[in-house]
C-alpha cells in the first residue's frame, strides 16, 4: 500500500503538451478511476506512473519515494494492460514468475505468491497451459495475476476490462472490485467506461485535454458535475441542457426558458448570481417526471420517441426544438405526438454559465 | 506455428453448399486454360533440370551422339562420384566435397550471426527509443540498395589491414555485414507486429535491454528464424563472388569450386562430370525450397503484410 503524488506534470510528445502542470494526490489504499474521452491523457498519465513514458518535467512520488527517473521495476508497481499483453511463449505460471524470477525472489516465495495469485483469479486449473489455449477472461486474469505476484505497492489498469465481451465484463469488473476489497491496495484504473467508473472507484478523476476536470467521489461526480464536460460525460442518456436565464422574481430565484420555469431558490450558488444572467440548466433524464394530468407541471412537451430497456424506458421530449431524455417507469405507456406535461425536481439541477460552462 | 493454423483453418471450416459448388468446377473451360498454361509453364522450366539430369547418368559416347533428350541407355552414376571426389579444380584433383565442406563451415557461422545480428537490431529498432533510430535504419536500407562491387576494394583493403583478408572469420564477417540490411528490415517488421504492451509489460517485470531479447522476444520469433534461415542459407550458398575475392584460396566455397572444375581447359569437356558437379552443388539450397517453401512464402508474407 503506498499513496501516490504527482507535482508539476509536464508530458510533450514532439513539442506538444499532452499534460501540463498536472497536480495528483491518489490516497493509500484508493481505488482511484481516472475517466476521460480517448485522447485526454489518461493512459499517457497512467504510463507516466508507471515509469514508461518519460516526463518532461515535475515529480512523480510513489510511497513516500522520489521516483520520477526510476526504471519501472523500482517502482513498487504492477500493471495490467487492455490488450493483456501474456508472454505467449511461456506457460501460465512462467507468465506469473517472470517478475519475481528477474527480481531474484527465492523459489519458495516464488511458489507461495504464485499460489496465493492462482487461487485469488481461479487460475489454479490453467497454470500450465499457454496463453493461447485460455479464453479472454482467463487471458486477463492472468494479467491482473501476474500484478499481483509482484506484491506492489500501487496497481495501474490500463482499460483492462476494454477488449471483453459486456457480460465477462461485469464478472471481471465485480471481482476486481472483490480484489481491492481483499488487497487494500492502491489502485489506479484507467477507462472510457463510465459505469466501470462508477461502480468501482472510490474517487473519479475526470479528464479532458490533459486537465483533471473534477477529482471527487462517484456521487459528487455525478450529482454535483463541476462543469458542462464533466456533466454530460457521466450517465447515460446524459444530462439534459436547457438554455434560459436566471430571474429574480417574486423574493425567489427562478431559471427561465422558453419551454419551461423552475423555481431555483434552494440552489447551492457557489457566489450569488447576477439577474438576467444567461444559465443551462441541467437535470439528469430520471429527475424528470412525466405528468400528463399533474399540477406544478415546469413544463410541457411532445413525445418524439420511446426506447425500451426492459426495467424502465426512455421517453424523449420535443420541448420545441430541444430534446429532452426522461427515464420513465417502463409500466407507463406515453402516447407518441403528444404534448405531455413535465416537472423537474429542483433539488436535483445543475446551473451552469452560459459563457463559462462553469458550475454556478 | 499456431498462427498458420489459424489462418488456414477458415476455408476448411467452410459451410457445406460451397464446397458442393466447387466440385462442380473441375472441368470448366477456365480451369483447363488454367491448368493448360500452368503445365507448360512447369514443363519449361523443369526441361533444363531434365537435360542435366539425363545428362549426368549418361556415359561420354552416349552425350558425343549429341541427343539431347535421349534417355541414357546404360545409365552410370560415374559422373556423380567423380565430380564430388576426383574432379579436378585447378591443380588439385579431389572433387568438389573440398568446396563442399567449405561452403558449410562459411555458411553455418554467417546464418547463425547474420540472423542474430539482424534480429538484435530489429528489436532495437523496434522497442527501444534510440536516437537517431530513423536515421540509422535509413543508412543501413540504403546499404541494401548499393551494388555490392563497388565496396568491394574498400572492403580487401580494410579487411587486410586487420589480418582477415583470405580467412574463414573474413569471409564469415563480410557475408555478416551483407546480410544486415535484409535481416534488420526482415525482424524490424516483425517485431512491429507485436504489441508495444507486450514490451512494456517486460519492462515493469523488470526485464533489461538483453534479458527482455532472449527470454521473451527470441522465443517469440522462431517462425521469422526459420525464413532468415532459409534466405540466408541460399544466399550465403549461392555466393560466388565474395567467396571468390575474400574466402581464401583454403576456404574457396563450392560454387567458385564449381567453376573451376567446369572451366578447366585442359582435354575433353566432361560433360557429364560437369552437370553432376552443378546439380550436387545446387542440391541444399533445392531441398532447402522443397521443404520449406511453404513455410518461406508464409513468413515472409507474414512479416511484410503484418508490419
Amino acid at each position: 500500500m503506498s499513496n501516490v503524488t504527482i507535482e508539476n506534470l509536464d508530458i510533450q510528445f514532439s513539442g506538444v503538451h499532452v499534460i501540463s502542470q498536472l497536480n495528483l494526490d491518489v490516497h493509500s489504499g484508493e481505488f482511484l478511476v481516472l475517466l476521460g474521452p480517448s485522447g485526454c491523457g489518461k493512459s499517457t498519465l497512467l504510463h507516466s506512473i508507471a515509469g514508461l513514458i518519460d516526463v518532461h518535467d515535475g515529480r512523480v512520488d510513489i510511497g513516500g519515494t522520489d521516483v520520477t527517473w526510476a526504471d519501472p521495476k523500482d517502482r513498487g508497481i504492477g500493471m495490467v494492460f487492455q490488450s493483456y499483453a501474456l508472454y505467449p511463449t511461456m506457460t501460465v505460471e512462467k507468465n506469473l514468475s517472470f517478475g519475481p524470477r528477474i527480481a531474484g525472489v527465492a523459489k519458495a516465495e516464488i511458489r507461495r505468491r504464485v499460489e496465493r495469485a492462482a487461487a485469488m483469479l481461479q487460475l489454479t486449473e490453467l497454470l500450465q497451459r499457454k496463453p493461447a489455449q485460455l479464453s479472454g477472461g482467463q487471458r486477463q486474469r492472468v494479467a491482473i495475476g501476474r500484478a499481483l505476484v509482484r506484491e506492489a505497492g500501487v496497481f495501474l489498469f490500463d482499460e483492462p476490462l476494454s477488449n471483453l465481451d459486456a457480460k465477462l465484463r461485469g464478472e471481471l469488473r465485480r471481482e476486481l472490485k472483490q480484489l481491492h476489497k481483499q488487497l487494500g491496495a492502491t489502485m489506479i484504473y484507467v477507462t472510457h467506461d463510465q459505469v466501470e467508473a462508477m461502480t468501482l472507484a472510490s474517487r473519479i478523476a475526470v479528464m479532458k485535454d490533459g486537465k483533471i476536470q473534477q477529482i471527487d467521489t462517484p456521487a459528487s461526480v455525478y450529482g454535483r458535475p463541476v462543469n458542462m464536460f464533466v456533466a454530460g460525460f457521466l450517465g447515460a442518456p446524459s444530462m439534459n441542457f436547457i438554455e434560459g436565464q436566471l430571474e429574480l422574481a417574486d423574493g425567489g430565484m427562478h431559471f427561465i426558458s422558453p419551454t419551461l420555469r423552475v423555481d431555483v431558490s434552494a440552489y447551492p450558488f457557489i457566489s450569488p448570481p447576477e439577474n438576467k444572467l444567461p444559465t443551462v440548466l441541467g437535470v439528469r433524464p430520471e429527475h424528470i417526471t412525466l405528468s400528463p394530468h399533474g399540477t406544478q407541471l415546469a413544463g410541457s412537451a411532445v413525445v418524439s420517441l420511446v426506447e425500451p430497456m426492459g426495467a424502465n424506458q426512455v421517453v424523449w421530449l420535443d420541448a420545441q426544438g430541444v430534446s429532452l431524455a426522461v427515464d420513465a417507469d417502463a409500466l407507463f405507456t406515453p402516447t407518441l405526438d403528444r404534448k405531455i406535461g413535465f416537472s423537474i425536481a429542483p433539488a436535483h439541477v445543475s446551473l451552469f454559465g452560459l459563457q463559462s460552462q462553469q458550475r454556478l | 506455428m499456431s498462427a498458420i493454423v489459424e489462418r488456414t483453418s477458415p476455408p476448411v471450416a467452410a459451410p457445406m453448399p460451397r464446397k458442393a459448388a466447387r466440385r462442380q468446377s473441375h472441368f470448366t473451360p477456365a480451369r483447363l486454360g488454367l491448368y493448360a498454361l500452368l503445365v507448360s509453364a512447369a514443363v519449361f522450366f523443369l526441361l533444363p533440370l531434365y537435360v542435366m539430369l539425363i545428362t549426368s547418368l549418361k556415359p561420354m559416347e552416349e552425350i558425343r551422339l549429341g541427343r539431347l533428350f535421349a534417355l541414357p541407355m546404360n545409365a552410370t552414376f560415374e559422373p556423380w562420384v567423380q565430380a564430388w571426389s576426383t574432379a579436378c579444380t585447378g591443380l588439385e584433383c579431389r572433387g568438389i566435397q573440398v568446396g563442399f565442406w567449405n561452403s558449410v563451415w562459411i555458411v553455418v557461422p554467417s546464418t547463425i550471426a547474420s540472423i542474430f545480428f539482424g534480429a538484435l537490431n530489429g528489436y532495437a529498432l523496434s522497442f527501444w527509443r534510440v536516437r537517431w533510430a530513423g536515421w540509422l535504419f535509413g543508412v543501413l536500407m540504403f546499404g541494401a540498395f548499393v551494388p555490392y562491387q563497388v565496396m568491394i576494394y574498400p572492403l580487401v583493403r580494410t579487411l587486410a589491414t586487420v589480418n582477415l583478408f583470405g580467412t574463414l572469420g573474413g569471409i564469415v564477417f563480410i557475408h555478416t555485414i551483407f546480410g544486415m540490411p535484409v535481416m534488420t528490415l526482415l525482424f524490424r517488421n516483425y517485431y512491429a507486429g507485436v504489441p508495444i504492451e507486450l514490451f512494456k509489460a517486460a519492462r515493469i517485470d523488470g526485464g533489461g535491454f538483453w534479458r527482455i531479447f532472449f527470454q521473451l522476444m527470441l522465443p517469440m520469433s522462431l517462425p521469422i528464424i526459420a525464413v532468415a534461415v532459409i534466405m540466408q542459407m541460399t544466399n550465403i550458398w549461392n555466393d560466388f563472388l565474395l567467396g571468390l575475392v575474400f574466402a581464401g584460396r583454403d576456404n574457396l566455397p563450392m560454387t567458385v569450386q564449381l567453376n573451376n572444375v567446369i572451366n578447366t581447359t585442359t582435354g575433353e569437356r566432361l560433360y557429364n562430370v560437369n552437370m553432376a558437379a552443378t546439380m550436387l552443388t545446387s542440391m541444399l539450397p533445392l531441398a532447402v525450397y522443397l521443404i520449406s517453401g511453404r513455410w518461406f512464402l508464409r513468413g515472409i508474407t507474414a512479416g511484410a503484410v503484418k508490419g
